[in-house]
């Protein structure tokens, strides 16, 4: 099993020292998914069982015969293999462990998709997994865009980002919708526990999926993950787009507990303008201030949308 | 051995499912498949089977819930059609490449375009390539006991391949008919516990679903139709475990009065039946013909259908389905290839038939002996269409 040299100096108490996702696997450089899929599995520990939908992180870490998997693992497809397959896997378990088959022990199911795998051609599966109830962690590693297979564009994609299919064009100043607010899906679904996250905060993100994982019951995490290649960012800018993507209130991080929400992560205030985030972009390279403005107004009006249910809302129970 | 009752097939078959002890079943709802699913989710409700049922939202996801599950290492059953089957398409390779051991059940129903809920072979057949082994019912009885043999089948260490249990729909899961159930002793002598080679367990990790590079996937390829060929082996020695223990033989290749016959009808599924009362009446009236019955579709019986028809002079292919621009039916097309290098194989007559729900008669499959004796090459005939 793979170790952190010197862990002992930086953060012994606060992290798991084991690694579950191994390195040695085949993720670009200054990859924030990868990042965040890390610390994940550090925060959930061995006793879990990871299905995985086709994506990223599937490929940079199961060419036969390699896995960077230490926990149990299995990929089946794209649009189910979280959300069905993770459905399936807590069945058997539970059905197995009733009849004496396995030991007698909490392994939690968990799923893990990209932004694609989730938001547009996994929903169903991840509404229907979630609607039934299943003892399950739902996470989205939301790199905002197909970049397994080219940097398309998917409805987790923002306003106005350039991508391979919603181009910067002389027309069409790339994508023409908002960001599909999948956490406010599940919050439909009445789940005891939904967050948001981001490894550039590293602890709150480990916070986070330690509290999904003691929910007895669905719980989901969407997890903002910085991708340099398909931003056309530098690599080494990965933590800093982070932190400015929730100082800019564009992702904030939150979280719902049983209908509550509370942010996590304050909000400066005044917020940095979103400029701030778009310029280090080349997906954003071709907004004028114009177009800037209405990016900024796009993220006015779902930060205050937020902040009401923050001020508003009360515990369901 | 419990004693004879009446019942309708689709229920019988979900009885039969209760009887193995199965783990988790994920099972979402279509016509003609639809009383298997009611009547399982009874079964798991009323507490008779210890046992998840999963209400999957979609057929794509009970076959992706029985994926999962499967790799638990529990006992997994699901039960489709039709659309279904279609929209479980792209999930099927990949679980027999897992080498996960599926029990499916699949009332068979015409494929949408256009709609039509009514008995055909169009669903099954385009999951040919699948993987799978593929298997027909003729009766009954035959739901009954192939159903229970699929989970053995299926988990066998030399075998570790989904099965799925082909079941005409309406015309044999809507009947109700006389059925023996053995009794719960007697399943469970037949059938042991599921010994996985390999389970999701934290206990002992390990991926499964890795992806192949060019430089493994076509020996990844090769080792899941070598595994298919090699489980007829198999499949033939559970059959012959259960005739000794239930009196009742099953076989990759039925026959029914071919001795003698130089002109042999084919059938798979529930027409048999229907077949088998017009080899009567033309044997009556002299006339030297037999039947042949397909039971096992994937791993195709090739030594037994070469047996099964020696001296046939010409052999009737009934298909219930199209290769639409192709060379006809894909059973007659299969056995035409199959056979094309035998000296003295038979002409091969390729009707396409009985689709969606379009009744055959003893009267029709009289008829079609008789045109297939005036037909002069082998180009496939829709039988009885209105021109």
């Amino acid at each position: 099993m793979n170790t952190v040299q010197n862990f002992e100096l930086y953060a012994p108490k606060l992290i798991e020292k084991r690694e579950f996702f191994s390195s040695g696997h085949r993720a670009c450089q200054g990859c924030g998914e990868v990042l965040g899929l890390r610390m994940i599995m550090k925060a959930l520990g061995e006793d879990v069982v990871v299905s995985n939908a086709t994506g990223c992180m599937e490929i940079i870490s199961t060419a036969y015969p390699h896995t960077a998997w230490e926990t149990p693992y299995i990929h089946v497809a794209f649009e189910n293999a979280a959300a069905a397959v993770g459905s399936g896997v807590e069945a058997g378990l539970k059905a197995l462990r009733r009849k004496g088959k396995i030991a007698d022990r909490d392994v939690k199911s968990v799923a893990i998709a990209g932004d694609g795998g989730t938001v547009d051609i996994g929903l169903q599966s991840l509404s229907g997994a979630m609607e039934r109830g299943h003892d399950m962690v739902f996470f989205c590693l939301d790199n905002e865009a197909y970049m397994n297979t080219g940097i398309q564009r998917s409805s987790a994609t923002p306003f106005m980002a350039a991508t391979t299919t919603s181009p910067a064009g002389k027309a069409i100043k790339g994508q023409r919708t908002g960001k599909k607010n999948v956490a406010e899906i599940m919050v439909a679904h009445n789940l005891a526990y939904v967050a948001t996250a981001c490894p550039s905060y590293p602890l709150d993100l480990m916070e986070k999926v330690k509290k999904a994982k003691a929910v007895k019951g669905p719980a989901y995490v969407h997890v903002y993950t910085v991708c340099p290649t398909g931003w056309r960012a530098a690599s080494e800018q990965t933590i800093k787009l982070g932190r400015l993507v929730v100082e800019t209130g564009i992702f904030p991080l939150y979280e719902v507990e049983n209908g509550k929400y509370r942010l996590t992560m304050e909000t400066p205030e005044p917020r940095r303008p979103v400029e701030d985030y778009l310029k280090l972009q080349g997906r954003f390279r071709h907004l004028d201030p114009s177009d800037v403005a209405k990016v900024q107004a796009l993220v006015d009006k779902e930060y205050r949308k937020l902040m009401h249910k923050v001020k508003t809302s009360v515990p369901w129970s | 051995m419990g004693k004879r009752i009446g019942m309708e097939v689709g229920i019988a078959a979900a009885e039969a499912v209760g009887l193995c002890n199965i783990d988790v079943a994920a099972v979402y709802p279509i016509t003609p498949q639809s009383h298997i699913a009611e009547h399982l989710s009874d079964i798991v409700h009323d507490g008779r089977i210890d046992a998840e049922f999963i209400t999957v939202e979609s057929e794509h996801s009970s076959i992706s819930a029985c994926a999962g599950a499967s790799a638990t290492g529990a006992r997994v059953y699901t039960a489709t059609s039709s659309q279904g089957l279609m929209y479980m398409h792209e999930i099927l390779p990949i679980v027999s490449a897992m080498r996960l051991p599926v029990v499916m059940g699949n009332a068979n129903r015409a494929v949408s375009g256009p709609l039509n809920i009514w008995n055909d072979h169009t669903d099954i057949m385009p999951q040919r390539d699948s993987g799978w082994i593929v298997m027909h019912a003729e009766n009954g009885q035959e739901v009954i006991d192939m159903t229970i043999q699929s989970f053995k089948i299926a988990e066998h260490a030399d075998v570790m391949l989904p099965t799925v249990l082909n079941m005409d729909g309406f015309q044999l899961t809507h009947m109700i008919e006389p059925l023996e159930f053995p009794t719960q002793a007697e399943v469970n002598k037949f059938l042991p516990d599921r010994v996985p080679y390999a389970t999701l367990h934290p206990d002992k990790p390990m991926s499964m679903g890795c992806f192949n590079m060019p430089e493994i996937f076509t020996e990844t390829l090769k080792a899941k139709d070598t595994a298919l060929i090699n489980s007829k082996k198999t499949i033939v020695k559970i059959w012959n475990e259960w005739e000794k223990q239930f009196g009742r033989a099953y076989k990759p290749v039925e026959t029914y009065k071919t001795k003698g016959a130089d002109t042999m009808i084919l059938t798979m599924g529930s027409m048999g039946e229907t077949a088998s009362v017009a080899v009567d009446e033309l044997r009556k009236a002299g006339k030297p013909i037999g039947l042949v019955k397909l039971r096992l579709w994937r791993p195709f019986p090739l030594e037994e259908l070469r047996m099964a028809i020696k001296g046939c002079k010409t052999l009737i292919v009934m298909d219930r389905a199209v290769s639409f621009g192709g060379a006809g039916g894909p059973v007659a097309t299969e056995i035409k290839s199959l056979l094309f290098h035998d000296k003295d194989r038979p002409r091969i007559v390729d009707f396409i038939m009985g689709l969606g729900g379009r009744d055959v008669t003893v009267e029709n499959f009289i008829d079609m002996v008789a045109r297939a004796g005036k037909k002069k090459d082998e180009s496939y005939e829709y039988y009885g269409v209105r021109e």
